[in-house]
């Protein structure tokens, strides 16, 4: 170790891993879809539509929880659903996030019936919230961009920062 | 056969059963006691000058301050004579029971499920009585007047 002592500043080699790790998983975030409702048809286009392609950002949809990092939330969640998407939440490995997409997956937008579940963050941590009903593909992007800023701003083998809650 | 004829016949056939009759819109209802409400339906889709072939619906409706309370309604057509016929059977709150139609049209099974699980409707005799659309731990019947709008505070129980 007698070449590389005292050469670096505070922690530098470990925080290039950091820097590695979140750039690998903010460039390839591979959602799940949840689709549940009209959202699904845009969270689809900005999927699949030659002028959107998400694939540029590196996400690629899987079709099943066990490959995913991300899970969106897309539509309406009705409380007779909510056990399953927590039952998937639950099955997708860790890291993972959720993205609540649309009014209705947000705080259940006019639906204040007896069925709806208000918000889904009730059932599943959410990441990002993306208003809109439904939000445009663009609007789907911002979302994903600003998962990808979080991401890069997680702090893995470093040791966390312990600052105030801004919650 | 034309509705109002086949009202005159139920009364005929069935006396005692037919508590009123009449017209909206130009289309015909009865108003029937709850009791041999499974033979009606039969002699209205066997009876080949009636042969009310086609359940399009049953449900309920909820008038709440009135008694009684429940008006359990069936819309059936005759594909092959093109006439139409609206069946109501008044029920009480405290005994909300009417026989299952399910032996006379087999898609009577999820319609009263449905109204089952929506109004709380129990149908007497029904082959597979559980709820059809809220969870099977649900409680009460959400379209009840009596219910909450935005139902009664939830919290997420998983499994």
């Amino acid at each position: 170790m007698g070449l590389i002592e005292g050469q670096f500043e505070d922690s530098y080699i470990t925080t290039k891993i950091d820097l590695l790790i979140n750039s690998a998983r903010a460039c390839s975030i591979w959602p799940m879809t949840f689709g549940l409702a009209c959202c699904a048809i845009e969270m689809i286009h900005a999927y699949g539509a030659p002028q959107m392609d998400f694939d540029r950002y590196g996400v690629i949809p899987r079709a099943t929880p066990r490959q995913s990092d991300l899970m969106i939330v897309a539509g309406t969640l009705t409380k007779k659903m909510a056990p399953v998407l927590r039952k998937v939440y639950d099955q997708m490995p860790e890291p993972k996030w959720v993205v609540a997409m649309g009014s209705c997956a947000c705080t259940g937008n006019i639906y204040q019936t007896y069925s709806v579940v208000r918000g889904v963050e009730q059932i599943v941590p959410v990441d990002v919230f993306i208003p809109g009903c439904p939000p445009r593909p663009e609007a789907l992007f911002h979302g994903i961009i600003k998962l990808q800023e979080k991401i890069k701003e997680g702090r893995y083998i470093r040791k966390p920062i312990f600052q105030e809650e801004t919650l | 056969m034309e509705p109002p004829i086949i009202i005159e016949l139920l009364g005929e056939k069935f006396p005692g059963e037919v508590l009123a009759s009449g017209e909206s819109l130009g289309q015909s209802w009865v108003s029937l006691k709850r009791d041999r409400l499974a033979d009606i339906c039969k002699y209205l889709k066997t009876t080949p000058e009636i042969k009310m072939d086609y359940l399009i619906d049953v449900t309920a409706v909820d008038w709440l301050p009135r008694t009684p309370r429940f008006e359990v309604v069936y819309h059936m057509r005759s594909i092959k004579h093109g006439s139409s016929l609206r069946l109501k059977v008044p029920v009480e709150e405290d005994d909300p029971k009417v026989p299952t139609v399910t032996g006379v049209w087999l898609t009577a099974n999820w319609h009263e499920r449905e109204t089952f699980d929506l109004m709380g409707i129990i149908f007497e005799g029904h082959p597979d009585p559980r709820r059809i659309l809220m969870p099977d731990d649900w409680e009460g019947h959400p379209l009840r007047k009596d219910y909450p709008l935005g139902g009664y505070d939830w919290e997420f129980k998983p499994w």
